[in-house]
């Protein structure tokens, strides 16, 4: 799948590896909607009247409407910038194909958490800015004409966090696959387990999980792409165990965030650390894909299970 | 074990409420070694110094706040992995080792045999000696610890052996190495393998349940907690940091996380509660461990009566389903056609008094709307 080894080799620069690392449990400030996703962006590097923006891998300044127009890939080093949730759908599928479903779905504050402000007008201020109702977004699709049932995490809500409800909507969604018998694609962009839900949110790892067991007894079929950054009890959880795990180039994917194993440490973290090639390297993944080659690979690697998967499912059904 | 002599000095601040009771158990000592010198017949006062013990014992441990159970959690003296092996288990074959990378102490696995039950025992492994600590990292696994446990889960279910998983960690272990060998992925694998494991599983947390480190071996037909342990998505610590900025608040983020036994059972994630004995675990781990015991075996007994399959499916439901509130979320039958939407304002209020307002329509993949007992969908 490595087309195209300029953007796979993704060249990363000084200072990489301690990026963003605060975003690690998805506390992201909460900014205007629209454009960019700012949140990989601090106030001190946002450049006067947002026209211009520093990569965060290779401190080049790039001009934003030149950044979103080459689909957020760095022009200078090739880094992939996270992808607010609507754009990456529009990247994904055929136009026209998508199809939302549990969007009304809301999140609760069940445990009536507050640290500055509560966790439900928290909630409030994030769908108001970002005009959803949580951080996955999920439904039916088609990419290049296939069928699939999509779901994105979200980075630009809450840093993409699972709480109830993106673990319940992942498992929707999963059920959602498993009864029509689509392949079920995830992409992820998230700092882990959603903090203000409390152990909720870690037993949406277990729910997630139980999902993915049933959709493989019905021999389903399903893919994880893995975008920048990818933390925490997502990856350890439905994330990698799909059947096929592909990563965009660059992206920080791990358990522990960067800082916490800086902080315990009390070392420099090597080169690389975390990063989409090192996982590769290490055998984590399966592949690297860079951003403009993924919906053909998407696309590529469902011709391999066309018709093959949930043969199976007439019998599993039968069990449930 | 009980060694009790010198007590005094523990040093975690958290315990500060241990304090008073400490003092008075001191004043007993003292008073019971003159008596046992002088023969002075001092019983009286000994005895009354012993009620105002347990009184003390009883309001502080009635009134402890999150981070106070947090520090019971993690007292010096509350029974471990391998005091519950000693006291409790009368036979252990312990097995080592992941047969690919090494074998990791934070992780201890191996066949036990209790009251002539026969089981696998998994268990994080913290020691109490400082060597002993450092051995194990203080609870933290590694993935070689992760996959050393499913490896041996694996075959107690080719044996037919249940499988009972003590939790004890602060989390996985974050380091370099753990992640260079996919702690992530270790942990995920783990969760998802044990949806399959054809034998019963019980799930103790001991002590501290920390995270996806704790949930790596988490996953249950039943799931206990010790009275004084928790349960959390993350540390006080380290939530306190990112969302208070402040690693002085974990006081007030322990009580926000709601990770008591008491929180977790209200919210529907545990099963059961073991009661410890008053004051605490480590003030008589043999009374707290044999209470484990004798709630454990009656679950080992009722879920060796379940055949595979229905443990399989009962599994699935209780994971799938867990701490939801009756209505919520809508379902997706798994045959073709046949969707559940709650009716609308079936979903309960929240505790601020606004229902969540769930319309929910699932398309089918033709695009139309279905809804319960209303159009069969396509192929039924
Ligand atoms: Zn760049």
């Amino acid at each position: 799948m490595a087309d195209d080894p300029k953007q796979n080799d993704a060249p990363k620069k000084k200072g990489d590896s301690k990026a963003k690392a605060e975003q690690d449990q998805a506390e992201p400030t909460e900014k205007k909607q629209g454009r960019l996703s700012r949140l990989r962006f601090s106030k001190k590097k946002d450049m006067p009247g947002g026209l211009w923006l520093k990569c965060e891998s290779c401190s080049e300044v790039i001009f934003r409407k030149e950044l979103e127009e080459k689909g957020r890939v760095c022009p200078s080093c090739g880094f992939h910038f996270t992808v607010p949730g609507r754009e990456r759908i529009a990247m994904v599928l055929d136009e026209g194909t998508w199809r939302e479903q549990f969007a009304e779905i809301e999140a609760l504050d069940r445990l009536n958490f507050i640290d500055s402000t509560p966790y439900s007008e928290k909630i409030a201020r994030t769908v108001k800015r970002t005009g959803q109702n949580e951080a996955l977004l999920c439904g039916f699709g088609e990419v290049l004409g296939k069928p699939i049932v999509l779901a994105i995490l979200d980075f630009g809500f809450m840093g993409g966090s699972m709480g109830e409800v993106v673990g319940e909507k992942l498992a929707l969604a999963i059920e959602l696959a498993i009864r029509d018998r689509r392949p079920f694609v995830v992409f992820t962009s998230s700092g882990g387990a959603r903090m203000h839900e409390g152990v909720l949110s870690l037993m949406q790892m277990a729910k997630t999980c139980a999902a993915l067991k049933k959709l493989n007894d019905v021999g389903g079929f399903s893919i994880c792409v893995m975008t920048h950054p990818t933390t925490g009890g997502v990856t350890a959880s439905f994330a990698s165990v799909t059947d096929i795990v592909l990563a965009e180039p660059g992206a920080l994917i791990g358990f522990a965030g960067p800082r916490v194993i800086a902080t315990t440490l009390k070392q420099e973290l090597p080169a690389g650390f975390q990063r989409a090639e090192f996982l590769l390297d290490r055998g984590m993944i399966d592949n690297i894909v860079a951003r403009d080659k993924m919906r053909e690979t998407i696309a590529r690697l469902l011709d391999y299970v066309d018709e093959a998967p949930y043969e199976s499912a007439a019998a599993a059904v039968r069990h449930a | 074990m009980n060694d009790r002599s010198k007590k005094k000095g523990d040093g975690s601040p958290g315990l500060a409420f241990e304090r008073p009771i400490e003092e008075i158990e001191a004043q007993i000592a003292e008073l019971e070694s003159l008596s046992l010198s002088t023969r002075l017949d001092i019983s009286s006062e000994i005895e009354a110094l012993k009620a105002r013990l347990r009184e003390t014992i009883d309001k502080t441990y009635s009134e402890l706040s999150a981070w106070e159970r947090v520090n019971v959690a993690r007292h010096n003296k509350r029974p471990v992995a391998n005091d519950y092996v000693t006291e409790l288990v009368d036979d252990f074959f312990e097995l080592h080792g992941d047969r690919t990378f090494g074998d990791d102490a934070a992780m201890m696995t191996g066949f036990a045999t209790m009251e002539g039950r026969r089981f696998l025992l998994v268990a994080h492994r913290k020691g109490r000696t400082t060597k002993e600590r450092l051995e194990c990292n203080f609870g933290c696994a590694h993935p070689e610890g992760y996959r050393k446990a499913l490896r041996k889960m694996r075959l107690a279910e080719k044996l037919g052996l249940p499988i009972v998983c003590m939790i004890n960690t602060p989390g996985a272990y974050p380091g370099i190495g753990a992640e260079e060998r996919g702690q992530a992925m270790a942990i995920a694998e783990n969760i998802l393998a044990m949806f399959s494991l054809r034998v019963p599983i019980v799930a103790i947390v001991i002590g501290e349940g920390g995270s996806g480190g704790a949930l790596g071996i988490g996953v249950g037909d039943r799931v206990l907690m010790m009275e004084h342990a928790y349960y959390s998505v993350i540390s006080p610590e380290g939530c306190a940091a990112i969302l208070w900025k402040d690693g002085e608040r974990s006081p007030d983020a322990a009580e926000a996380l709601k990770l008591t036994s008491k929180d977790l059972l209200e919210l529907g994630v545990i099963d059961e509660i073991v009661n410890e004995p008053l004051g605490g675990a480590h003030r008589a781990p043999s009374v707290a461990m044999n209470e484990l015991k004798r709630v454990l075996l009656r679950h080992l007994d009722e879920l060796i009566e379940i055949e595979p399959e229905a443990l399989i499916a009962g599994r699935h439901t209780k994971y799938r389903r867990i701490g939801a509130i009756e209505g919520r979320f809508p379902t997706v039958a798994p045959s073709l056609g046949e969707i559940d939407v709650p009716p609308r304002g079936a979903a309960a209020p929240d505790s601020n008094g606004s229902a969540p307002g769930l319309t929910s329509r699932v398309e089918g993949a033709d695009g139309r709307a279905q809804r319960r007992g209303g159009g069969a969908g396509p192929g039924s």
